[in-house]
């Protein structure tokens, strides 16, 4: 098992503590739209992890994770934000 | 060799998304926030994959990482700017330092051009 050598277990550790900050983010607040952005950088981080993880065990179909995981984020940040601007004008 | 540079473009990539996180938790507003996250943790992520392609050396995963790095760098501006507009229509407040906000001038003007017309 190749994940477990010295430098990807670093960038696994860090890409952790992004996690970390990111979920903070999200269960603190303080108003919807903070959340919004910590979920939207959340997915691009998950991107950059699977990538990590592609290059330490050399299993390329995980790319493909990436590529949808990508797609899912950017397509329910979009979602979340016209539902929050559709909100206020409507008001 | 290839790996050695491949390391150095992932390390260098989760710095960038390590401080853009950074400034998610630290800076004071919606609006420095989400400028602060989406450059860094874009340029990260990007740096991320390239040290990874760097590292796999193969032709398929190559052409499906990069179509992964031209998807991030095209919808990551997308999304933010939906977030900021989003934000800025939801009534969130900038910070009380924050001296400018050109866009509320945009919407008075239109408002009055509406009103006019």
């Amino acid at each position: 098992m190749t994940l477990l050598t010295a430098p990807y277990l670093i960038f696994i550790a860090g890409l952790l503590a992004c996690c970390g900050m990111c979920l903070y983010r999200i269960g603190r607040g303080p108003t919807a739209p903070d959340r919004m952005v910590a979920i939207d950088i959340l997915g691009t981080v998950v991107v950059g992890f699977v990538a990590i993880v592609t290059a330490a065990t050399e299993m390329t179909y995980l790319l493909n994770v990436a590529i949808v995981w990508a797609v899912v984020s950017f397509v329910g940040t979009l979602a979340l934000a016209r539902y929050l601007a559709g909100k206020a004008s409507h008001e | 060799m290839s790996d050695a540079v491949g390391l150095t473009i992932i390390s260098i990539g989760v710095l960038f998304d390590i401080f853009g996180c950074i400034g998610l938790v630290r800076l004071p507003d919606v609006y420095n926030r989400l400028q602060a996250a989406t450059k860094c943790v874009t340029a990260g992520t990007c740096l991320i994959l390239v040290g990874s392609l760097i590292t796999l050396g193969s032709m398929p995963a190559a052409v499906k990482g990069l179509i992964c790095i031209a998807f991030i760098l095209i919808t990551s501006p997308t999304a933010a700017h939906a977030l900021a507009r989003a934000a800025h229509h939801s009534g969130v407040k900038l910070w009380d330092q924050s001296v400018v906000d050109r866009y509320e001038k945009d919407l008075h003007a239109a408002r009055a051009k509406e009103d006019s017309a």
